[in-house]
């Protein structure tokens, strides 16, 4: 158990307990560890010292030091050792210390770990699951705030996964973990503490007063490729995940719109079929993402819709995402796709 | 300051002006060569360090030459494996195997039976030698010039043509390009055609046989030039720090397609050398040398097998052929290097070992070498009745979906489908169950 759990109040049982997304990842490689003798968990600085973000906090004085270790500085080395020890039929779970260290690890995720079970005609797999935290908010400058997530979604072989909430970080995890194929589960960092809506000039709310901090002690998994229904409405569909799940709720929240937000929470494999009723009722998209515009996820999304809804649409889908550029380190909040932008797209959208 | 310097206003004071340096061959096509400058010292000189060493102490394994048959055809030295005449017969006989197999499956690929081929013509002891110093289950990363080991693994010839001929046989279902070979029952790992990514992961799979307390080692095999990928040296660098029980044999044939091991690094140093940056034990060994490239190995696995830790293997050899049936090696080196190469042939020379020993004659050698071809021969004519490459695409349609995640995605359903109708305009008379009409 990660240290941050000493400052919250006692748990009243597992309904009343509410934790943070750090406390959920940690729990759920906790619960990993002791349950499958093959997880192994290695990363820069996740041995003793538990993680920059203190995600793997405890784990090494509690499963051992060769089930839980620290590495080299080399994503590439990380990735290749952890397909070797998924060839072994180990369970590795390594951590790329931020998203946007993880190219030089690129060629091992895309040319070995994807394609390891095709290749081989199933003799060998890659069961890692990288977890990777992703997204800005942080000031955190170019080099650790990307959304890389479209690099890994375009891969076939790979799949992609994006929480947005302490319960979810932790059913989603296991599930990975349980995966056989190797998965990107990506964590939006902006929201580890609390659920970040987007209103950088207003105090952020801690993740115990959100219900979705509500997380059971013990194991439980939450099915991949299945969205999460945020918010019943008419008025448009907001197709959100990560941090911009919140941000899309706080803007129609604070408009009065009655939006139908999916928290697609896996990229790949998609949860089209949630994706499809939700525009079929509601007859506008709007897509939200953190990442670059050109190529982002949205674009993938925006065709899927287009191609399968399109008899259903009252205006053509809108993307809100963040510019294509570098990530500003003063100019943060004007590139953050937050209210403004996503309200100018939902005004956009009701007036077609 | 503007990014590209103009002479003519930059001042450069009496600075001297800068020159690169463009690695270049000693020879070209036509050229004469000359191996004299080569130190290849002599067989049996070199000492053989304790398998526990410290790396500190074995710097000049990184500069020398680990060699054990000279040219007198006796065996010499610390470093004499001292095999009975069985297994060197077993040895002579896999390495006339492979070339055998690599003689007619390169005719194959010239006959229009498949796409391409990779022979490892001169370089055979570094993958038959090497690989019988290693137990049977030890596990092994290898690059693509190691059929070798599969050949001493008992690996069936059919599965090896299949695959080349990416036939209905092929258990790889005709995914990969020929000799991209995997076989988990031989602990033999799926070749990737990316280079050196097999390092690390060679790595990661001794760092887990040590996590879980087990018995068995790693072995890699990487090309000269492609220890220039930043994989090799994440290997390296892993391989040190956790110990790991891995040997990283480096096959410096000198040749990486056109580009000589000066692109390598070579002009500077020794490939063994990389070893002791990191504090690893390094050997450089004369790689068409059966004896002494068993030797290093079995060195390195005993090295592994009692937790001190990894061992890096310079083979010192010369790649006789083309990089593989694309290539045209006249274009870019002498002819003359094969001929003049100072190490000789590997099967010349454990062959002369082995009669210099009165274990062998000429006479046994020409039937081995003829038995070994019509083997190939016949297997490939059984091979070919499961079909050749281009001749139908002998995998169903699906199997194209398979495999690519554990289960099938929705995605991947309605391409399938897709598949499927394409298959109904572009081969209307396909068995459903085909890959495609005639």
């Amino acid at each position: 158990m990660s240290a941050q759990t000493k400052d919250l109040p006692a748990a009243k049982g597992d309904t009343e307990r509410r934790i943070n997304m750090i406390e959920a990842i940690n729990e759920a490689l906790d619960i990993m560890l002791e349950r499958d003798p093959d997880v192994i968990i290695m990363g820069e600085d996740v041995g003793y010292f538990g993680g920059v973000f203190r995600c793997t906090a405890g784990l090494q004085e509690k499963h051992g030091k060769t089930r839980v270790f620290d590495t080299p500085i080399s994503e590439c080395g990380i990735i290749g050792v952890a397909v070797g020890m998924g060839a072994y039929g180990l369970r590795p779970v390594p951590e790329i210390q931020f998203a946007d260290y993880i190219y030089p690890g690129l060629d091992q995720l895309v040319s070995e770990a994807a394609r390891l079970r095709y290749r081989s005609a199933t003799e060998y797999i890659a069961p890692l699951t990288v977890r990777s935290p992703f997204g800005g908010g942080i000031f955190g400058g170019q080099t650790h705030s990307q959304s890389p997530e479209s690099m890994f979604t375009h891969v076939a072989g790979l799949k992609t996964v994006i929480p947005s909430t302490p319960y979810d970080a932790k059913g989603l995890l296991i599930s990975c973990i349980e995966d056989n194929d190797p998965v990107i589960f990506f964590e939006p960092k902006r929201i580890y503490n609390g659920p970040f809506t987007g209103y950088y000039d207003k105090p952020v709310e801690p993740w115990k007063k959100h219900e979705s901090s509500i997380v059971p002690e013990g194991y439980y998994s939450i099915p991949l490729g299945k969205a999460r229904k945020v918010r019943e409405g008419e008025a448009l569909t907001i197709l959100a995940y990560g941090t911009m799940v919140h941000v899309a709720e706080a803007v129609a929240r604070e408009k009065g719109i009655d939006a139908d937000i999916l928290d697609l929470r896996t990229l790949v494999p998609l949860d089209i079929e949630a994706i499809e009723a939700s525009v079929e009722k509601t007859g506008r998209c709007l897509i939200v993402h953190e990442a670059t515009r050109t190529s982002g996820f949205g674009s993938e999304l925006s065709a899927l819709v287009t191609e399968r809804c399109f008899y259903h649409l009252e205006a053509p889908v809108e993307r809100v995402t963040g510019f294509d550029t570098p990530y500003p380190h003063s100019l943060e909040w004007a590139y953050f796709p937050g209210p403004v932008r996503i309200g100018e797209a939902i005004d956009k959208l009701l007036s077609e | 300051m503007a990014d590209k310097a103009d002479p003519k206003t930059t001042s450069s004071g009496n600075r001297p002006a800068l020159a690169l340096h463009v690695p270049e061959p000693t020879s070209r096509p036509g050229d004469p060569v000359d191996f004299s400058s080569l130190d290849i010292g002599e067989a049996g000189a070199q000492p053989r360090p304790d398998e526990s060493a410290d790396p500190g102490d074995m710097k000049d394994f990184a500069y020398g030459l680990v060699r054990v048959l000279g040219e007198d055809n006796k065996a010499h030295g610390p470093w004499d494996p001292k095999l009975d005449p069985d297994t060197l017969r077993t040895m002579l006989g896999h390495m006339a195997m492979v070339r055998a197999f690599d003689e007619r499956m390169f005719r194959g690929q010239r006959q229009g039976k498949t796409s391409f081929y990779m022979k490892c013509t001169g370089e055979e002891a570094t993958s038959v030698a090497a690989s019988m110093a290693l137990a049977s289950d030890d596990m092994v990363f290898p690059s693509y010039r190691q059929q070798g080991i599969l050949i001493v693994r008992g690996y069936p010839l059919i599965e090896m043509i299949n695959q080349i001929y990416s036939n209905k046989g092929d258990k790889l279902k005709g995914r990969q390009l020929p000799i991209m070979y995997s076989s988990r029952e031989h602990s033999f790992f799926s070749i990737s055609g990316n280079l050196a990514t097999q390092t690390p992961q060679a790595v990661g799979w001794a760092m887990a046989s040590a996590i879980k307390g087990d018995s068995r080692i790693a072995a890699t095999w990487v090309g000269e030039g492609s220890t220039a990928e930043g994989d090799f040296h994440s290997a390296c660098t892993f391989a040190t720090v956790y110990n790991a029980p891995v040997i990283l044999n480096v096959i410096n044939n000198q040749w990486a397609i056109s580009s000589f091991s000066g692109f390598a690094g070579a002009e500077r140093t020794t490939f063994a050398a990389r070893a002791l940056g990191y504090g690893m034990a390094g050997l450089r060994v004369d790689g068409n040398d059966a004896l002494a490239c068993y030797a290093a190995q079995q060195w390195a696995a005993n090295r592994a097998r009692a937790n001190h830790g990894p061992t890096l293997i310079e083979y010192f050899t010369y790649r006789a052929e083309g990089h593989s049936t694309s290539d045209d090696p006249t274009g870019y080196r002498s002819a003359q290097e094969r001929e003049e190469w100072p190490l000789g042939d590997p099967v010349m020379r454990l062959k002369n070992h082995l009669i210099e020993i009165g274990e062998w004659d000429e006479e046994r050698q020409e039937k081995m070498d003829l038995e070994a071809a019509e083997q190939v021969k016949a297997t490939t004519k059984e091979a070919e009745k499961n079909g050749i490459l281009g001749h139908g695409m002998h995998h169903p349609f699906h199997t194209m979906f398979e495999d690519v995640f554990e289960e099938l995605p929705w995605h991947l359903k309605e391409q399938a489908a897709q598949a499927r109708r394409e298959r109904k305009v572009k081969w209307p008379d396909s068995h459903p169950m085909d890959g495609a009409g005639k």
